[in-house]
């Protein structure tokens, strides 16, 4: 009898460690980056990493300026927000609110297979398509820049705006529209000043977690981004990303040089901005969710 | 009489911008796939999918990146459904409302938002460096595992969720314990759902290259693996490999076209199954 | 009268969060009778059944005061298994709640989870509560279909079967007839006056007409609290409250 609830309490600490899991590992990844992050300022500064303006890992003596790294992330993340916000929102307003249930069969799963296409695939296409089309269109030496990985990484983010702004929109209470419509306002006028209003903190997540997801890309930005470890001053410029620079370096330093250490530091970068961007997507996601519900 | 004219125009040209977007996106992705089909297609065919690369990646097939591909996320899938369906049980079947619940949806959110690169550089620094495992399909199904863990959770506990409470309540009223209810009556009920978010999972899997870069991919390997140590070909590597290293761009990229090809039907095809098998349950659903 | 009680109430509390839904209610559920539980929505009489047989265990932030007795020990002292007392005290439930199996293996689940697993038994026990609860006739030939192919009424009936195929030693039921038609009804009213042959029976009732047709004793409810409780025949004809009279003849807003 004793023994029955005994093993019911022993199988809820069971499963309770395994739902603990993702947080075990979440801690394993902040262990492990600054394990091998931190080694870096033994020889370099803080202020240095993060503000110094030449990376040259491989020369000698070695640079390890991130803010070039730092700022390329940044660019392209506004670039991609520049193509997808208006994108996506419109897209999104247009399934929840106007779409035809046809045109809707057709939207939805278009945004899903969207969001479900290898990033790498993505940068192929930005380097075999787009890039001889942007090479072209402006004259340049080469298609492999920032405007390049912007437009990849924006289609890349427009599935999340789509789909979480969309349900957003759709969240909104009947009752807040049909106040508007009994005021007189057209289906537009309530669109524009009613519902994505009432939808606007549900939406800015949306677009948060999309930037989110943008700054931590990799592939795209490493396979079209251009590569110069430079402040980008213009979109026609190459860039390269935090991302970009780990991937492509990581394979060619040893373990324990500075260099190594270098790498894991812009992660420990990329780490927090992307922990900071979803904490705030969470907490104005809960905060609709209140105020809605 | 002018004004409302005015209104009238102002809402169709807002219209017409709301329909434009949504036209672009599906316009995009039509350019996508055209591109990817018209030209992967004249690469594709038998030789291609079961045979070795040849002469130095020009020529041949890319048999060995499927393969890879294959044991990578069939290896992230064993390693994280397990892990995913237990800890979604605690969540809806055992968790109360609270502190604990609250701090364990941190981490799951969190973990997801992780980027993928640094998945990769923690597979390397755990798996391949200290456990010793080396750039070998355990240490990348491993990282991979890991990334996905919070989509398993997720799929698992909204399929468990739907599963209704009275199931629960008839099964504890006939003197089941809590553990009985869950393992004969809630999980054989739920299992389309989480069959499905598995299977939604390995799509994801099946296309992510930054966390096996340094964990389990290589560009060239003359040998198919024979353990779980080994170094494989997996596809989306390949492709970024083909189009960034090697001496022969042109041939390089006519694969490349290929295996990108070969991804996007395989990673669509996937993901059409999940939602095959969703259908088929919840047609089958008897309640 | 005390010693003919099977289950005994005393002093009951009970509490939803800081919410006190049931306020010190005090009766007896005697053998072999049907004791029915009448009063207004949200009254607090699921509240009250689910008690009994310890369901609202699993209900978070839910609390019992007092003492529920059944053969006169406490089902909620800290030594009682849980289990078992489910396993003594069935509960019918106000939604019919087969599990989407076959006929055959609703019934099964409870036996086999109490450990009966010889398949003979199992049979014998299948058919058994199947013709205890009415339903043998209907559904004999096809036990291997699933239960979600029955009716509304034969659902219920199933889930009864269920119930009885463990052998409990009282039934609990949650306003079983709440989403049935009249034939259904009348069908699983004759069922219950069949089983206080065997069982003791407690019900709840939205339906006062049931209440007065299938129980020998009444509780009426009001607000968390038990305003009267005596036999039927005496609440329906001459209630000692003028709560219980207004709300059996329909005074009650
Ligand atoms: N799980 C719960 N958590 C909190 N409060 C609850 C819960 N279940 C019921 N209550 C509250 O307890 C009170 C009694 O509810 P109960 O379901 O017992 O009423 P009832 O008499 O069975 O009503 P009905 O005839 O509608 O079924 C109600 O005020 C209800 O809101
Ligand atoms: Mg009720």
């Amino acid at each position: 009898m004793i023994l029955n609830k005994t093993k019911e309490k022993l199988l809820e600490w069971f499963f309770l460690a395994f739902a603990f899991l993702s947080n075990i590992f979440l801690l394993g990844i902040v262990i492990v980056l600054f394990k091998e992050g931190l080694p870096l300022f033994k020889d370099i500064k803080v202020a240095d990493f993060l503000f110094g303006r030449h990376w040259y890992p491989t020369f000698d003596p070695p640079e390890f300026g991130a803010f070039p790294l730092i700022m390329g992330s940044l660019w392209v993340t506004i670039g991609s927000i520049i193509v997808a916000v208006p994108l996506g929102l419109g897209a999104a307003i247009y399934i929840s609110e106007i779409a035809s249930p046809r045109m809707k069969e057709i939207l939805k799963p278009t945004v899903e297979v969207l969001a479900g296409f290898p990033s790498v695939v993505l940068g192929f296409f930005g380097m075999v398509v787009i890039a001889p089309f942007l090479q072209s269109a402006f004259g340049l030496p080469t298609g492999l820049n920032a405007l390049n990985a912007s437009i990849l990484l924006g289609i890349m983010a427009i599935p999340t705006i789509t789909s979480i702004s969309e349900d957003c929109i759709s969240a909104v209470p009947r009752g807040f529209k049909e106040a508007s419509y009994a005021l007189g306002a057209n289906k537009w006028e309530t669109i524009i000043k009613v519902t994505v209003p009432a939808a606007f903190s549900g939406i800015s997540s949306a677009v948060i977690l999309g930037m989110g997801r943008a700054i931590g890309e990799t592939m795209t930005v490493l396979m079209v981004g251009g590569g110069a470890a430079v402040i980008p001053h213009g979109f026609l410029q190459p860039v390269r990303t935090m991302t970009a620079t780990i991937a492509a370096e990581m394979g060619e330093t040893a373990i324990g040089s500075d260099h190594y250490y270098s790498l894991f530091a812009i992660a420990i970068v990329l780490f927090i901005l992307t922990l900071i961007f979803n904490i705030i997507a969470d907490l104005i996601a809960q905060r609709f969710r209140k105020r809605i519900v | 009489m002018d004004n409302r004219k005015w209104r009238e125009i102002k809402q169709q040209m807002g219209f017409l911008a709301l329909r434009t977007s949504a036209l672009i996106i599906f316009i995009i992705l039509g350019i996508l796939l055209y591109f990817l089909f018209v030209r992967g297609i004249k690469v594709i065919n038998w030789g291609f999918l079961t045979k070795m690369p040849e002469n130095g990646m020009t020529s041949g097939g890319i048999f060995p990146a499927i393969l890879g591909t294959f044991y990578l996320t069939m290896g992230a899938i064993l390693f994280a459904l397990p892990l995913g369906i237990m800890a979604a049980i605690y969540m809806t079947e055992y968790a109360v409302q609270g502190k604990v619940i609250r701090l364990i949806r941190i981490g799951i959110s969190n973990l997801a938002s992780v980027p993928s690169i640094v998945f990769g550089l923690f597979g390397l620094a755990l798996f391949v460096n200290y456990c010793k495992f080396g750039v070998s399909i355990l240490s990348g199904s491993l990282t991979l595992g890991i990334m996905i863990l919070p989509v398993i959770i997720r799929a698992s506990e909204e399929a468990l969720l739907l599963v209704p409470n009275g199931f629960r309540e008839a099964s504890l009223a006939l003197g089941a314990t809590k553990w009985q209810t869950i393992y004969k009556i809630v999980l054989p009920n739920a299992i389309g759902g989480i069959i499905t978010g598995a299977i939604l999972g390995v799509g994801r899997v099946a296309g992510e290259t930054a966390p096996i870069l340094f964990t389990a991919a290589t560009f060239y390997t003359m040998k198919l693996p024979n353990s779980v140590f080994s170094e494989v070909m997996a596809l989306p590597y390949h492709i970024y490999a083909l189009m960034t290293e090697g001496s022969h761009p042109k041939e390089q990229k006519a694969i490349a076209y290929g295996a990108s090809l070969v991804l996007i039907v395989l990673v669509l095809g996937i993901n059409m199954i999940a939602i095959v098998i969703r259908n088929y349950y919840r047609r089958k659903k008897k309640w | 009268m005390v010693t003919t009680n099977r289950m005994e109430v005393k002093n009951l509390n009970f509490y939803y969060g800081q919410n006190l839904a049931l306020k010190d209610i005090n009766m007896g559920i005697e053998s072999n009778k049907v004791t029915a539980v009448i009063g207004p929505s949200g009254c607090g009489k699921s509240t009250f059944i689910r008690i009994l047989n310890r369901m609202n265990d699993i209900i978070i932030g839910s609390r019992v005061e007092g003492a529920i007795l059944l053969d006169g020990q406490d089902i909620y002292a800290p030594e009682v298994d849980v289990v078992e007392i489910r396993r003594k005290i069935g509960m019918v439930f106000q939604k019919s709640n087969p599990f989407p199996k076959s006929i055959f293996d609703n019934i099964a689940y409870g036996l086999r989870i109490n450990g009966i697993n010889n398949k003979g038994e199992i049979i014998d026990r299948v058919e058994t509560s199947l013709k205890n609860s009415a339903l043998w006739e209907e559904v004999q030939d096809r036990l291997d279909a699933n239960a979600s192919e029955l009716s509304g009424g034969q659902q219920q009936r199933l889930c009864i079967a269920r119930a009885l195929a463990i052998e409990p030693e009282v039934i609990l039921f949650d306003e079983p007839c709440s989403a049935l038609d009249p034939i259904s009804t009348a069908k699983i009213e004759e069922l219950i006056n069949e089983l206080k042959e065997k069982y003791t029976i407690a019900i709840v009732t939205h339906n006062m007409q049931q209440a007065a047709r299938i129980s020998d004793y009444t509780g009426f409810f009001l607000l968390g609290e038990l305003i009267e409780f005596d036999k039927t025949e005496k609440i329906f004809t001459n209630p000692a409250k003028k709560q219980t009279e207004d709300y059996i003849t329909g005074r009650f807003g």
